[in-house]
């Protein structure tokens, strides 16, 4: 059965479509992430136009954060004033994000650099969390209490200046920091349709060492504004949120989300993070090798002056 | 009988809208020897009305010579090419080349004002109509596609026109049927055109040219309107004139979706 995307202007399988979905939502679920960075390259893999790809990637991550945002609210593990420090640097990034975007996509080099970034991060991410797992599942086979490091003291971070008191996460920190890794949250989101929990979450941690507690919950808060803004403002400058492929995908993210926590539960972490880090470095190959074979054609039509 | 009827209400509709540009070819019967021959044409609708199940369609034309030589009509001395111009908007061809190992748009050239669509009959190979008027811009080899801006290397202008044209063609929004204009009596011809299954909103052209002899001698023109009515369209539309509204509303599902489903499995 086709289904014909308004937005995208083609059309497609929707089962592929709702297959996708209920995949990337199986995985989130699993592993506690967005999913954006899966289900955007997934969709240029599907031939969705990058603009398109991108911009309804943000919305799909919207509903895909926004129960476990609810669950962190009840449980008071997340810190709003933090939260929304993180906002006010993700807001102004996703702003200069769209701006960048529609730049790139004027000089015809949007496509290129989609994909570029997404080798990029999710090589590094992917390569990072392979290494890590690998070593922990070392560890565990040889019997070795697993130690969490947690090198102590002041790093630069902690000596710059503005300092605020954050009561829940019970740290005492410069809003510099916070409002520079909101920023770089934010210009990924636009850029790249991801929500950025991948990179937040281990920055909030190892770089402003915010306790962990609190760094899931208040992380997942930033993620719904932001990508929530994101939505609307690729909506209002690039018309390329497509709302009935996100519609689909959001269905079928949400439901195949609540099976893949259920099947996290029973695996074990590192074991959990290996898969992922392989799951992702495939994609970022597929990516790099689109990058580099010769194209069908050398040449592309695109309607404007743009 | 009832053809060459309808056809002349037509022809009388047309010679109407048309008067003030047809004087010369509206010379009563039984004047000068020497008339000049003229063109009519006429569609079934002035408005195309496309539903979301549209797969493309066939949208034929009808037409009548007036004045025309019968023992020319009879060996074939007149052509006629009709065409369907989709809405004009700039496009730009952009050409890859490798940089680092890497495949990177590094050329492109922006052409103004060409048609989004384009779909062209004619009696024969356009070619050997346009045997003396061959500077004419019809037909896909030959519409005009000017560049606009900086040209970087003009040398460059062929290469990026015979792409654009390739592009089109393979992507089904330009075509061409040479043979797709056929004469059904004497002087009365009938032109089927392709309407391609991702036709573009908007006001077309239908345009019927009539030569003798390679040469143009009458031209006529009939705005289609191409409205597309599926629900698609008015996706496309509300995304376009309410963005804000529109973009509201993707949150919104988002948020309800996901909530929703917290909630649903949470009772389980």
């Amino acid at each position: 059965m086709t289904v014909y995307l308004p937005i995208a202007e083609l059309s497609v399988n929707i089962f592929i479509i709702l297959g996708m979905g209920a995949a990337v939502g199986f995985l989130s679920g699993m592993f506690g992430v967005g999913g954006g960075f899966l289900i955007t390259p997934l969709l240029i893999f599907y031939n969705i136009p990058p603009v398109v790809a991108v911009a309804t990637g943000a919305n799909q991550v919207v509903a895909s954060s926004i129960s476990g945002a609810i669950t962190h609210f009840r449980r008071g593990t997340l810190d709003i004033k933090l939260g929304t420090v993180l906002l006010v640097g993700g807001l102004l990034g996703a702003t200069a994000g769209i701006w960048v975007f529609s730049w790139l996509r004027s000089i015809g080099q949007l496509d290129l650099i989609i994909a570029i970034l997404y080798v990029l991060l999710l090589g590094t991410v992917g390569t990072l969390m392979l290494n890590e797992s690998v070593r922990a599942l070392y560890r565990a086979a040889k019997n070795e209490p697993v130690t969490l490091k947690r090198p102590g003291h002041h790093s630069w971070v902690h000596r710059l200046p503005f300092k605020m008191r954050f009561k829940k996460s019970k740290i005492y920190l410069s809003a510099i920091p916070v409002v520079a890794l909101g920023f770089c949250i934010g210009v990924l989101t636009s850029v790249m349709g991801v929500g950025g929990g991948f990179i937040m979450v281990p920055a909030m941690i190892y770089l402003l060492r915010i306790p962990t507690n609190v760094v899931v919950g208040t992380s997942l808060f930033q993620i719904i504004f932001v990508t929530a803004y994101t939505t609307m403002v690729q909506a209002a400058t690039n018309y390329s949120v497509d709302i009935v492929l996100a519609t689909i995908l959001m269905v079928a993210g949400v439901i195949g989300a609540q099976y893949g926590v259920r099947v996290g539960q029973k695996l074990r972490g590192e074991q959990l993070r290996a898969l992922l880090a392989l799951l992702v470095l495939a994609v970022a190959l597929r990516l790099a090798v689109t990058l580099v074979v010769t194209p069908a054609d050398l040449y592309s039509v695109s309607i404007g002056s743009f | 009988m009832s053809l060459s009827a309808a056809l002349r209400c037509l022809t009388l509709a047309a010679s109407l809208v048309f008067a003030g540009h047809s004087a010369l070819a509206q010379t009563p019967f039984g004047g000068v020897a020497a008339v000049k021959e003229g063109l009519e044409i006429g569609t079934s609708t002035s408005e195309i009305g496309i539903a979301s199940d549209f797969r493309g369609a066939d949208l034929t034309i009808f037409g009548a010579l007036t004045n025309a030589d019968e023992l020319l009509l009879a060996i074939g001395q007149y052509d006629v090419v009709v065409t369907l111009e989709g809405p004009l908007d700039y496009a730009t061809v952009r050409k890859k080349s490798r940089v680092l190992g890497i495949w990177v748009n590094t050329e492109s050239m922006t052409f103004e004002q060409v048609p989004a669509s384009y779909s062209v009959a004619a009696t024969r190979q356009i070619d050997d109509i346009l045997t003396v008027d061959g500077g004419l811009p019809i037909g896909t080899d030959h519409m005009r596609l000017s560049p606009t801006g900086y040209i970087g290397n003009a040398g460059n202008l062929t290469e990026f026109r015979d792409a654009y044209r390739r592009l089109k063609l393979a992507g089904g929004l330009y075509q061409h049927d040479f043979g797709g204009v056929r004469f059904v009596s004497s002087s009365l011809f009938r032109a089927s055109l392709r309407l391609p299954a991702n036709v573009p909103d908007g006001v077309h052209m239908v345009r019927a040219y009539l030569f003798k002899s390679g040469t143009l001698l009458a031209e006529r023109e009939l705005p289609l309107r191409v409205n597309k009515t599926g629900i698609e369209q008015q996706i496309n539309d509300a995304a376009h004139n309410q963005p804000i509204l529109y973009g509201i509303l993707c949150v919104l599902i988002a948020l309800v979706t996901g909530w929703g489903a917290s909630l649903m499995f949470r009772k389980k």
